[in-house]
């Protein structure tokens, strides 16, 4: 049976249809009808934030934390321009999220009215689809579509811009289950050939590498738990990108850690020295190959990826696989299963000998300190006294994240939301209020920097109002860190605008905002202050006063390959060349 | 296909690929998109090449089908097989995108463009632009004491000499459609 409505009631009851719980949004005049709907129901409900960034970023730590889809409403204009950030972020991350934005009436499209913007011409290039719906009667079908969308194949972000006028008119809506399918119907198993020529590999190598990312985290929690299964069964060690983080665990017996710029020594001497590579749900980002030319120079490689683009884009491979790393690792382990489970023994037990001299370098020691928090010792101890706890981590973007992407371990997928792609400053703050209000009782913690944290902070005010019991650890070396970083190692030591000058007193801040304001200094007083954080019922600001100067260590210099990795202070004098210093 | 710089044996058919991956070599290739016919569709496939800086030398779109609400994008790029390899995953993850075809690389194809030619001169030079057209097949689709305006239709390379001869002849304005492009046989 067909129900007439109106096209504002017809979006709450397909949010309603595609299980939708919660909505991160902020109104304004050209969302008002759909507001009056919110209002109306109590299945749906609505967190308002204090800047629409604030909402897509809550979206997105909500999806990454439940494999949902996050859902954002903000009007038109301001609103829109104010999500942009947002949406490229999920674009790079590949995070699904549906955005629905108010649009002026159809008839005052095109006059410069106000709080007109060209949204769906703006964000064109920022989500993986949008669509501007100039009539009801296509509403409920454009929202279903939009969910489908943003959750197959590689996910991502879609938008959908409605003109006020079309929220007033009414027509009938079409449930979920009665729209005609998409011919948008990714592949998702992978080529058998394909995969059987990997086993043949896999069967013979004798200095395998697996090479995981976000994919294996997108494809749901069935594709970590194969990926396990593989690497417990066949003995090779796993490394990881930012993104990928807990798909395979931190204790596990063959994790190498994280990969990359500023990843582990022996995770990248292993990319490095390996004779396969198999890279499940990873994209060879800059951040990971370092200078392509020698890039694991002498590897056969393997791709396993979603989207037919990420292949052979960056990095030519020997076997690749299109499909969903789930399908792809379940048909993987059944065929090497089928033949015998057959690896090069003798090859492997060599291969762990030198991996295991590359881990004796132990390239995470730092110079301790018993007068000064080191910001690695403020992460080993939260990492101490947090283990074991149902505990979900966000990032804000500079060195206090690759630190804690270094000293936390993280045991299961979904528990780890960064920026990776964009690097988006002012990530943390609302992705980890989206992850508390998916999570009410877990301990969500946003590892932060005082220069990215104050990029959002307005959202302790969403905090406070919803009771998102979010705790703000803020590693305050009052720099830029990163910044300061790159400067001290490329230009020259000359600090150009990389300090946090006028800081606000944390503490009083947290009072204004009436949760709590932890700080401290001496590391004597640190795991106390941590316990304080995590007992308290409520929003926490914690001002841990760090090193300033501590550099994030191990490093790949922009422009050099893997081999070549930065270890300590020691290490750096003229370690960046002229042509590294045009990287990023 | 000597002039696309292919050997031959090659194709997205073909079990192997006898083209050197790291060639640096630039090839044009003619794509045909077949997409939905929706606002925004075309503007998210030009987009895609000017966003990530690769070449478009001719663009024709204009609906096909129109009960199944397709259009047709014929585009001419050039660019390293590894780019084009690249363009053609970038175009076939779109979601309004529902075929993706490279005319060039799946076999013979036929490709032609129209072209029409607004020529000014008097006496010899009006009889020599009349002549000439007629060995290129151009019709005239209007005429004045002054002037005439050719139509012809061609590969863009008879376009293109078409145009050079008829310059010092008082060639004064082209307007070209672009690449119109179909796989011969079936």
């Amino acid at each position: 049976m067909t129900q007439s409505m109106t096209g504002a009631r017809m979006v709450v009851q397909a949010l309603k249809d595609q299980g939708v719980e919660v909505v991160f949004g902020y109104p304004g005049g050209a969302v008002l009808p759909i507001y009056d709907e919110i209002f109306q129901q109590n299945d749906i409900r609505h967190i308002l934030v204090r800047h629409e960034q604030g909402a897509i970023h809550m979206a997105e730590g909500y999806a990454r934390s439940t494999g949902k889809v996050g859902v954002a409403l903000v009007t038109s204009g301001p609103g829109a321009t104010n999500a942009v950030t947002g949406l490229v972020d999920a674009l790079m991350d590949s995070i699904p999220i549906v955005v629905l934005t108010g649009q002026v009436p159809t008839f005052a499209i095109g006059t410069d009215a106000f709080q007109e913007a060209d949204t769906v011409g703006i964000t064109r290039p920022c989500t993986k689809m949008n669509w501007l719906v100039k009539d009801t009667a296509k509403l409920s079908e454009t929202i279903h579509l939009a969910f489908h969308v943003a959750r197959s194949g590689r996910p991502g972000p879609v938008l959908i811009d409605i003109p006020k006028d079309v929220q007033f008119a009414d027509a009938d809506y079409v449930p979920r289950e009665k729209i005609k399918p998409s011919h948008y119907q990714p592949k998702v198993k992978g080529d058998i050939e394909q995969i059987t020529r990997l086993v043949e590999m896999i069967e013979t190598a004798e200095r395998p590498v697996f090479y995981t990312g976000g994919g294996v985290i997108n494809s749901g929690p069935a594709a970590s738990q194969l990926l396990r299964e593989l690497a417990e069964a066949t003995g090779f060690p796993v490394t990881s990108t930012l993104m990928g983080l807990g798909a395979y665990p931190a204790s596990g017996k063959n994790w190498l850690g994280m990969l990359g710029m500023h990843g582990l020594y022996e995770a990248n001497l292993a990319m490095h020295g390996c004779d396969l590579m198999i890279n499940i749900g990873a994209r060879f980002d800059d951040r990971i190959t370092g200078r392509i030319k020698d890039f694991s120079p002498n590897s056969r490689k393997a791709h396993i990826d979603i989207d037919a683009s990420s292949i052979n884009k960056v990095v030519r491979v020997d076997v690749p696989i299109l499909g969903d790393v789930g399908h792809v690792l379940e048909d993987l382990l059944r065929i090497w299963k089928s033949r015998g489970r057959k690896v090069n023994k003798a090859g492997l037990a060599t291969w762990w000998k030198q991996i295991n001299e590359w881990r004796a370098v132990k390239c995470l020691t730092y110079n301790p300190s018993t007068s000064i928090i080191k910001p690695q010792y403020a992460l080993e101890r939260l990492e101490a006294l947090t283990k074991g706890m149902d505990r979900y981590i966000t990032t804000e973007v500079g060195q206090h994240q690759m630190w804690a992407a270094q000293f936390l371990g993280f045991e299961g997928p979904n528990r780890w939301m960064t920026s990776g792609g964009l690097g988006t400053m002012g990530y943390g703050l609302p992705a980890s209020i989206g992850v508390q209000i998916a999570h009410p009782d877990a301990l969500v913690i946003n590892v932060a920097g005082e220069a990215s944290w104050l990029m959002n902070m307005q959202e302790m005010g969403t905090a406070m109002q919803f009771r998102a019991p979010v705790k703000q650890f803020i590693l305050n070396n009052e720099r830029l860190g990163m910044v300061r970083q790159w400067q001290e190692l490329l230009h020259g030591e000359r600090y150009s605008q990389s300090w946090s000058e006028s800081l606000p007193d944390f503490v009083k801040l947290a009072e204004a905002f009436g949760c709590k304001g932890i700080k401290v200094s001496d590391p004597k007083d640190l795991d106390d202050a941590i316990m304080e954080m995590i007992r308290y019922d409520g929003p926490v600001i914690f001002d841990c006063l760090v090193e300033k100067h501590e550099n994030c260590f191990p490093m790949i210099p922009s422009g050099k390959p893997h081999n070549e990795m930065l270890l300590g202070d020691a290490d750096t004098k003229n370690a960046i060349g002229a042509r590294g210093a045009v990287l990023v | 296909m000597s002039p696309l710089n292919i050997k031959s044996g090659s194709s997205s058919h073909s079990a192997y690929d006898l083209r050197d991956p790291n060639a640096e070599v630039i090839e044009s290739h003619t794509l045909a998109v077949i997409v939905a016919n929706e606002a925004g569709v075309l503007a998210r496939v030009i987009g895609l090449f000017s966003g990530r800086g690769y070449n478009i030398d001719s663009l024709t779109v204009a609906e096909v089908d129109h009960t199944g609400h397709l259009s047709r994008i014929t585009i001419v790029t050039r660019g390293t097989p590894q780019v084009i390899a690249q363009i053609k995953a970038l175009l076939a993850r779109m979601v309004p995108v529902h075929d993706v075809h490279d005319l060039t690389e799946e076999g013979p194809s036929v490709q032609r463009e129209l072209a029409l030619f607004k020529v000014a001169g008097k006496g010899e030079h009006r009889i020599e632009a009349l002549r000439l057209a007629e060995i290129f097949r151009a019709h005239v689709v209007d005429s004045t004491l002054e002037s005439f305006v050719f139509e012809m239709t061609g590969t863009p390379e008879k376009i293109d000499s078409f145009a050079e001869l008829m310059r010092p002849l008082g060639l004064r304005e082209i307007a070209r459609t672009g690449v119109a492009a179909l796989s011969r046989g079936l």
